[in-house]
């Protein structure tokens, strides 16, 4: 049985460094899984493989939805179905908050001005950031500034969301109303890869956790079982380290 | 006769003035569309030169190094004088519009491609991400942005080009530079040159200000 998301044995080099070395993981439709472990273990290269903003080895396979992420017309319609929202925002300067709401559903899903506005303006009220939709996002704070970018992400309608570390360029106290917004997203349907190292958040909301080590899954399962009562001892190291820091 | 009624002698600037008007206005035409011709060209070449498959981008790196080289009055002379003897004969002022917007498309692409390539990693990534086509990121996401970069270089380069709209005179165009050399001939006094070159000069040097000022607004935005 395959998942809504499946990727078999991903590789992938950067010239002879191999980063990932042959990932297996089927993540099923609605799942919320996070992804942890240290730094260089090639997380973000894993979860920017299944958009395909990494190239990966040929004899490797990821599948969303049925479809091969593989260059061509296939990955116009992948990139379609699955959102993406980066560490460092990736906002569009130039472009007022409604209007980076707007571009993808005009362009891509050519849907008329009228109708593309009021689905930006229920997206951002639905992040909480409603008043700010006039405003070029430099005047944004971090964490309005990352709502934004999951209300831009969510306007294409996806059926997956990537994060890859979403909160970890923002200050402290702006941590928790981002992931109060993902909170809310984990069990609407929609499925959630997130590249994360907020623990306490991974363990409330994550359906599996993944630890990642060397371009391996070292570990994978249930928040309580990987989090609580780790198998590896690299798990325990990591996760010592972390909460310890 | 004295030095003002020699380099600025009024009645001969009266006399002439409809002269020097004739050939500003031919100057501000060609240089106007090699401007033009030359943005066109350039932002097509930045696109091959960053973009294509690689015989091309490398031709395309080619043709901006050879155009970057060339004198242009050497090119024009080339255009105006060498083509003819293989079938190819241009008007003055085609020949003129020709080698100044090759050089200009040169240049041009240059600009453009340095604007392109400020623009950070993660715009072309979100925009990928949401699915957007190269051709979308390009027109919507990244060449709304790299404008605010290019603009002051491109100013500078359409300064250039007007200045050396002034070497079409040697193919006999009736440019602006042109017409002073005659009107002056004909009256047998330069006032006409130096009226000549006080045009040029209230035109470009506005620009010259001007680019000035934006590169001191834009450094500082920027940081
Ligand atoms: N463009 C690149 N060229 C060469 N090596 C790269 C490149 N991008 C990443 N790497 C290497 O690949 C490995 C995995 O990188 P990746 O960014 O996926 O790690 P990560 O687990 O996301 O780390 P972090 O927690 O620091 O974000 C690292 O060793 C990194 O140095
Ligand atoms: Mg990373």
């Amino acid at each position: 049985m395959s998942g809504f998301v499946s990727i078999r044995n991903l590789r992938k080099f950067y010239g002879d460094f191999e980063v990932l070395k042959g990932i297996d993981l089927e993540i099923e439709k609605g799942e919320v899984v996070c992804v942890i472990g240290p730094s260089g273990s090639g997380k973000s290269t894993l979860i920017r493989c299944i958009n395909r903003l990494e190239d990966f080895s040929e004899d490797s396979a990821i599948l969303v939805d049925g479809i091969h992420v593989t260059p061509g017309r296939s990955l116009a319609r992948v990139r379609a179905e699955v959102g993406m929202v980066f560490q460092s925002f990736n906002l569009f300067p130039h472009l007022t908050v409604r209007e980076n709401v707007m571009l993808a559903p005009r362009r891509v899903r050519r849907t008329p001005r009228a109708a593309a506005r009021a689905q930006a303006d229920r997206l951002l009220a639905r992040v909480g950031i409603a008043e700010q939709a006039d405003k070029y996002p430099e005047l944004l704070s971090g964490g309005q500034q990352q709502r934004v970018a999951i209300a831009r992400a969510l306007a294409m309608e996806p059926q997956v969301l990537l994060f890859d570390e979403p909160t970890s360029a923002l200050d402290p106290e702006m941590v928790g109303e981002v992931l109060d917004v993902m909170r809310a997203l984990a069990g609407t349907g929609v499925t959630m890869v997130i590249v994360t190292h907020e623990m306490g958040f991974a363990s409330q909301v994550a359906d599996r956790v993944i630890f990642m080590d060397g371009g391996r899954v070292l570990e994978v399962g249930p928040p309580d079982q990987v989090l609580g009562a780790p198998q590896e001892p690299r798990t325990r190291n990591f996760l010592s380290a972390v909460l310890n820091h | 006769m004295g030095i003002v009624e020699t380099f600025l002698n009024a009645e001969v600037f009266v006399r002439t003035w409809p002269l020097l008007v004739k050939g500003l206005w031919v100057t501000l035409q060609l240089g106007a569309s090699s401007i033009l011709a030359g943005l066109v060209l350039g932002l097509g070449l930045s696109m091959v030169r960053l973009y294509a498959l690689w015989p091309l981008r490398f031709l395309a790196r080619i043709y901006i190094d050879v155009f970057r080289s060339i004198p242009v009055l050497v090119l024009l002379i080339v255009v105006y004088y060498a083509l003819p003897f293989v079938g190819i004969r241009l008007s003055p002022f085609v020949s003129a519009m020709t080698a100044l917007s090759l050089v200009s498309g040169a240049y041009t692409a240059e600009i453009f491609r340095a604007g392109i390539e400020a623009i950070p990693r993660g715009q072309f990534e979100a925009s990928a991400a949401l699915g957007l086509t190269a051709r979308q990121t390009m027109i919507d996401v990244i060449l709304p942005q790299a404008i605010r970069v290019v603009i002051p270089p491109l100013t500078n380069n359409s300064i250039n080009v007007v200045k050396d709209t002034a070497l079409a005179s040697v193919v006999a165009m009736p440019d602006l530079l042109k017409q002073a050399t005659q009107a002056q001939a004909l009256a047998a006094n330069p006032t006409p040159l130096i009226g000549a070159a006080l045009i040029y000069l209230a035109f470009l040097w506005p620009l010259v200000a001007l680019v000035t000022r934006m590169e001191r607004r834009f450094g500082a935005r920027r940081r």
